[in-house]
C-alpha cells in the first residue's frame, strides 16, 4: 500500500527541475507567500488531486527509458514538498527501486527533524533561496528564513549534493547587497555544485488574476539579461563555480 | 564500362538494381560534422541573387512570373539559368527562376484560375483547347463521379482530394540516371515491352504496353533536355558533378512535366556519397567542392514552384512542393547508411539557412552513429527544418532502400508507388452518425438517410452501431472515388517520366487518410466516461453539445481512450481492405492533416468532446490543444500506441516546446532531443515533427515578416516558411500544443 499525497500536477519531460529527463510532481500546498510566486495555485494545503504513491511510481516507470538515458530522474517540487514527507519518502524510495535519481526542489522551510527520512532518499537537494536579509525575506515571502539556513546546514551535514537557485527581482532580490549576502551565505557550504540565478518574469502574473487578487509586484519589471549576468559575475567573484 | 571504374561489381552490373550498387560501394561514417566546409563565393553569389527574387516573389504575393505561352514538357523551354557563370548545377523548370509553368494536364481551369489569380493571363486558344480537343484529369474524373460523390466533397467529409490537380507521391529512381545513363535504360524499357506480349491482348496488358512506350519517349525527351544545356547524359555519370546533374536532371524532367502535390526526391545522399567518394580518392575534389556540389543542388531544390491557385495554397499553407530527401536510417546488414553526404545535406541548413525545402527527413533508428544523431538534433534546435521517421519501424516492413514521399509515406524506390487518397474527415462522420447523414455544416442531407439519434443524452453502444454504419458507406465511397481518380490519373495524367525510372511491376497501393483522428477519440470518450447532452435545432438535428463532467482525453497516455483511438484506425483499415481498389492497389492509412486541421475544422460542427464549431483540428494524429496536461512524455506516448501495422502509410505528431523546455545548456538540450527521439521511436512511434521556438518569435514574425524571411517551421509532415502562412494558420500553429514548462 502507497502513501496518498495531494498533487497539483505533473511533468513527464522535466529538462530544468535537475539533471536530464525528469518527471516532475508539483505538489500542492506552500507554507510560504512569495510576492513573485508564479504558481500561487499551488499554495492552499489539501486541494489538487489525490494521487497514490504506488500510481506515481508505476506512471514513472513507463517513461524510465527517457529517464535513465538522459541520467535523469524525478524530481519533488511544488507548492512545497517537504509538507508532504510520507507522500514523498514513499515516491523516492519507489523511485530509487527503479534506479532513478531523485531531487527535492524545496524552499527549505521545514523543521530537519521532520524530513530526516527523505534526506536520506534524496539525491540532490534544489534549495531557492529567496534572501539572505531577514526583515526582506519575511517582507517577500512572510516567513523567517532562520529554518531556511538551518536546512542548508543539515544537507551540509548529510553531504548531500545541492543546487542553489535564486531569483532576481529587480531593485529587491537582485541589488547588490543581496548578492553579496548570497555569494557570502553560499560560499560555505562544500556541497554546492551548481547555483541558478533566474530573472524574474512576468509570465505568472495572470494566475494571480485567476486567484482573484492583483499581483503584488505589478509595478516591477522582469529583469533583463544584463542584470541577471551582473549578479552571476558578483557570485563568480565570491569563487563560487558553476554560477549560470 | 570506363565510367564504373572504381567501383565494386554485382548484380547492379548487370542489371538495373540501385541498391546493389549502394550497398557494395558505400562507406558508412561514423565521425563527427567536423569535416564540413562552408559555402563557396560561387554558392553564395548564386544563393544571393535567389534570396533576392524570393523577396520579390513575396512581394508580389507569392508568385514572380507565369508562362502564359508554353505549354509545359520535358523539353518544352529553352535553358534557364540563375547566375549562369557561378551555377555548378543547371537546370531550371522554365527558362527563368521561380517562373511558373503550364501544366494543364491535371485540369485547366486550375490553370487558368490561378494565372488569374496572380494577375496573369494565359494564352487564349488555351482554355479552348484543353476544353473542346484535349480532355483533362479533372474533366474526366467529373464525367465519372457520380452524385454522392459530389456531394460529400462539397460537405468535406472527404476532401483534398486530386481530382483537379497532380496527384504526386511518386518517385522516380532519379539515382538510375547517373548509374546507368538514360541509353542503358532505354533498352531496358524495351525489353519489357517485348515482355508484354500475351495470347491475348486484354485491358490491362494494352495499358502496361502504352504506358511503357510513353516511358521511352519521356526518356528520349530527357536526353533532349539535358543536350539543350549542353551535356549528354545518355552514359553513365563519371565523376561527382555528373552525377548529381544527372540526377537533377531526371528530377527536373519530373517537375517539368508534373505538378504532383508532392513531388519528392527519394534517397540520394548517399549514393552520391559513393561518386564523392571515388572522386576523393582520385585527387580529384576537395571538400569544399563537394560540398559545393550538394549546396548548388540544394538551392536548385529550394526553388521548385507549381501554379496553384490561392485556395490550394491556403489549404497546404504556403506553397509547399514536398522535395523529400530521406537520409540516414540503417542497412539490413547492421551497418549504418550515414555517409558524410548525409552530414552535407543536412548541413545546407548552415551554409544557406533554413528553408522549408527539401523537406530533409531523417530516417531515425535507435542504432545510429551516436554523432549523427546530435548533430542533427543540434541542427532541429536551431532551424525546426528536420522531420524524423522511424527507420526501425520501416526497415523490416520496406528494406532499406526505401523513400519517404510527401511527409510519411514510405515506398522502395523505383519498385512501388502510391495512389495518393488525401483523407477522410471522421469528426464529420461521427456527427452523421448522430445525425443520421445530415451535415450539419451545409444543413443537407449528404450520406444515406439513417435512423438519427433522437436521445436527449448519448448513449456510447448505440452512437457506436451507428458510427460503424457510417464508416461502412464512408470507407466504400471513398475507394469508389479514388478509384475514379485514379484509373483518370494514369490515363490522361499517366507519369511517364517518373514511371520510366521504376521496375516494371510496381507494387501499388491505395493511400487513403483520415483527419480528426483525436477530436473523435476524446468525443467517444466523453460519450462513455462524462454526460454528454445534445443541443438540437427547431427541425431536431443535434447541433451542438454540453458535456458534464471530467472524461479521459488522448495526450496523457491514459489507456481509456488512447484505445478508443487505436479501435478507430484499426475499424477504419478493415473496412477499406473489404473494398475493390483500382489496379489491385492495397488500400494503407495515413493518419496525417497537412494543415488542413484548420480547413477542416472550419467545415465540422461542434463535437462532443467540447470541441465548438468551426475550430481547428489537431494536426495529424496529435492530441488537441492544452488538451495533454502531462507534459510532452505522456503525449507522445499517446500517439506512439496507433499501430503502424493498421497505418502503413504513416502517422504523423507535430512536437513544438520552447528552447528552456528542452534543457538549460546547448548539450543539454541536444541530449534530450537526441533521447526523447530515441525513446519515441523506441516505443514504435512513427514520424516526429521536431519545432523548436519561442512564442515571442513567432508572434514578431506575425508583426514584422520582413526581418523573419527564412523562418521555418515544421507542420504536419513538412515544413513551412512561417511567413508565407495566412495569419489563422499562424495563430492555429502558435496556439496549438507548445510545451511551455518551465
Amino acid at each position: 500500500m502507497g502513501k496518498e499525497g495531494n498533487v497539483h500536477s505533473v511533468e513527464t519531460f522535466g529538462t530544468v527541475d535537475g539533471p536530464g529527463i525528469r518527471y516532475v510532481m508539483f505538489l500542492q500546498g506552500c507554507p510560504l507567500r512569495c510576492k513573485y510566486c508564479h504558481n500561487p495555485d499551488t499554495w492552499e494545503k489539501g486541494q489538487g488531486s489525490v494521487m497514490n504513491s504506488d500510481q506515481i511510481i508505476e506512471e514513472i516507470n513507463q517513461y524510465r527509458s527517457f529517464y535513465e538515458s538522459s541520467g535523469g530522474g524525478v524530481t519533488a517540487s511544488g507548492g512545497e514538498p517537504t509538507l508532504q514527507p510520507e507522500f514523498v519518502k514513499a515516491v523516492f524510495s519507489g523511485v530509487r527501486e527503479l534506479g532513478l535519481n531523485t531531487a527535492l526542489d524545496t524552499s527549505g522551510f521545514v523543521e530537519p527533524d521532520k524530513i530526516e527520512g527523505l534526506l536520506k532518499l534524496t539525491d540532490l537537494v534544489i534549495l531557492d533561496i529567496k534572501e539572505i536579509s531577514q526583515e526582506a525575506h519575511r517582507d517577500l515571502t512572510g516567513v523567517d528564513n532562520t529554518l531556511i539556513q538551518n536546512f542548508a546546514n543539515e544537507v551540509e551535514k548529510l553531504r548531500i549534493p545541492m543546487w542553489i537557485r535564486h531569483v532576481i527581482i529587480p531593485g529587491i532580490t537582485g541589488s547588490s547587497e543581496s548578492i553579496r549576502q548570497l555569494g557570502e551565505f553560499i560560499s560555505q557550504f562544500s556541497i554546492i555544485e551548481r547555483v541558478e540565478l533566474l530573472g524574474y518574469h512576468k509570465m505568472g502574473s495572470h494566475k494571480w488574476e485567476l486567484k482573484g487578487c492583483s499581483d503584488p509586484l505589478a509595478d516591477i519589471p522582469a529583469a533583463s539579461t544584463e542584470e541577471v549576468e551582473k549578479a552571476k559575475e558578483a557570485l563568480r567573484a565570491f569563487g563560487i563555480k558553476n554560477v549560470t | 564500362m570506363k565510367q564504373w571504374d572504381g567501383f565494386n561489381n554485382g548484380a547492379w552490373s548487370e542489371r538495373i538494381d540501385v541498391r546493389d550498387f549502394i550497398q557494395r560501394n558505400y562507406i558508412p561514417y561514423k565521425g563527427d560534422g567536423g569535416f564540413l566546409e562552408k559555402p563557396t563565393s560561387r554558392t553564395q553569389a548564386v544563393w544571393q541573387k535567389v534570396v533576392e527574387l524570393l523577396t520579390e516573389e513575396r512581394k508580389k504575393g507569392g508568385c514572380l512570373n507565369v508562362d502564359t505561352e508554353i505549354i509545359a514538357s520535358i523539353s518544352s523551354h529553352p535553358p534557364g539559368y540563375i547566375d549562369r557563370e557561378n551555377e555548378i548545377i543547371v537546370g531550371l523548370q522554365t527558362d527563368e527562376p521561380l517562373k511558373r509553368a503550364l501544366m494543364p494536364n491535371g485540369g485547366i481551369r486550375m490553370v487558368v484560375g490561378a494565372a488569374e489569380a496572380y494577375g496573369y493571363k494565359v494564352r487564349q486558344d488555351l482554355e479552348q483547347f484543353y476544353t473542346e480537343h484535349r480532355k483533362t484529369h479533372n474533366q474526366a474524373v467529373f464525367d465519372a463521379y457520380t452524385e454522392e460523390m459530389k456531394r460529400v466533397r462539397k460537405a468535406g467529409i472527404i476532401t483534398g482530394l486530386p481530382d483537379a490537380y497532380g496527384r504526386g507521391r511518386i518517385i522516380g529512381d532519379y539515382r538510375r540516371v547517373p548509374l546507368y545513363g538514360v541509353d542503358y535504360l532505354i533498352t531496358d524499357k524495351q525489353k519489357s515491352l517485348k515482355n508484354i506480349e500475351y495470347d491475348i491482348m486484354e485491358q490491362d496488358l494494352i495499358k502496361a504496353r502504352e504506358e511503357v512506350s510513353e516511358q521511352i519517349r519521356a526518356l528520349e525527351e530527357l536526353k533532349i533536355m539535358a543536350a539543350d544545356y549542353g551535356f549528354d547524359i545518355s552514359g553513365p555519370a563519371q565523376n561527382a558533378r555528373e552525377a548529381v546533374q544527372w540526377l537533377y536532371f531526371g528530377y527536373l524532367a519530373a517537375i517539368k512535366e508534373q505538378n504532383g502535390a508532392a513531388m519528392s526526391l527519394g534517397r540520394v545522399s548517399t549514393f552520391l556519397d559513393i561518386y564523392i567518394e571515388r572522386d576523393s580518392r582520385n585527387g580529384v575534389i576537395t571538400e569544399k567542392e563537394a560540398q559545393e556540389l550538394v549546396d548548388q543542388l540544394i538551392i536548385k531544390l529550394r526553388i521548385v514552384r507549381f501554379l496553384r491557385t490561392p485556395e490550394y495554397n491556403e489549404l497546404f499553407s504556403g506553397d509547399p512542393t514536398w522535395v523529400t530527401e530521406s537520409i540516414g536510417g540503417m542497412g539490413l546488414d547492421g551497418r549504418t547508411l550515414v555517409t558524410k553526404n548525409s552530414f552535407r545535406f543536412l548541413h545546407t541548413l548552415n551554409n544557406l539557412g533554413p528553408a522549408p525545402e527539401p523537406n530533409m527527413t531523417v530516417l531515425w533508428s535507435t542504432l545510429l552513429p551516436a554523432a549523427f544523431k546530435k548533430f542533427a538534433a543540434n541542427l532541429s534546435i536551431e532551424t525546426s527544418s528536420i522531420q524524423y521517421e522511424n527507420d526501425d519501424l520501416m526497415r523490416p516492413r520496406w528494406g532499406d532502400d526505401y523513400g519517404i514521399a510527401c511527409c510519411v509515406s514510405a515506398m522502395t524506390l523505383g519498385k512501388q508507388m502510391q495512389f495518393f487518397g488525401a483523407r477522410a474527415n471522421l469528426a464529420k462522420a461521427l456527427l452523421y452518425a448522430v445525425n443520421g447523414g445530415w451535415d450539419e455544416n451545409l444543413g443537407l442531407q449528404v450520406g444515406p438517410r439513417f435512423a438519427p439519434i433522437t436521445s436527449d443524452y448519448l448513449d456510447y453502444d448505440e452512437v457506436m452501431e451507428r458510427f460503424d454504419n457510417i464508416l461502412d458507406w464512408l470507407a466504400r465511397l471513398y475507394i469508389n472515388t479514388l478509384n475514379i481518380i485514379h484509373f483518370m490519373h494514369d490515363r490522361y495524367y499517366y507519369e511517364k517520366l517518373q514511371f520510366a525510372l521504376h521496375d516494371l511491376d510496381i507494387e501499388r497501393t491505395m493511400a487513403c487518410g483520415i483527419a480528426g483522428l483525436s477530436v473523435v477519440a476524446d468525443s467517444l470518450s466523453a460519450i462513455r466516461y462524462a454526460r454528454v447532452k445534445t443541443v438540437r435545432n427547431e427541425k431536431g438535428y443535434v447541433i451542438d453539445y454540453e458535456t458534464e463532467g471530467d472524461f479521459p482525453q488522448m495526450g496523457n497516455n491514459d489507456e481509456r481512450v488512447d484505445s478508443l483511438a487505436v479501435d478507430l484506425v484499426i475499424r477504419f483499415m478493415h473496412k477499406l481492405k473489404k473494398q475493390k481498389t483500382y489496379r489491385g492497389a492495397e488500400p494503407t492509412l495515413s493518419i496525417l492533416t497537412i494543415t488542413s486541421n484548420v480547413v477542416y475544422g472550419k467545415k465540422t460542427g461542434s463535437t462532443p468532446d467540447g470541441r465548438k464549431a468551426g475550430e481547428p483540428f489537431a494536426p495529424g494524429a496529435n492530441p488537441m490543444h492544452g488538451r495533454d496536461r502531462k507534459g510532452a512524455l505522456a503525449s507522445m506516448s499517446s500517439v506512439a500506441r496507433l499501430p503502424y501495422d493498421y497505418s502503413r502509410d504513416g502517422i504523423s505528431f507535430t512536437f513544438s516546446l520552447i528552447p528552456k523546455a528542452l534543457g538549460k545548456t546547448r548539450e543539454d538540450m541536444v541530449n534530450n532531443l537526441s533521447t526523447l527521439l530515441d525513446g519515441y521511436f523506441a516505443r514504435d512511434g512513427h514520424h516526429m515533427n521536431v519545432n523548436v521556438f519561442d512564442r515571442e518569435t513567432l508572434m514578431e514574425a506575425m508583426e514584422h515578416p520582413e526581418k523573419y524571411p527564412q523562418l521555418t517551421i515544421r507542420v504536419s509532415g513538412y515544413a513551412v516558411n512561417f511567413i508565407s502562412l495566412t495569419r489563422e494558420q499562424q495563430l492555429d500553429v502558435i496556439n496549438r500544443t507548445m510545451h511551455t514548462k518551465v
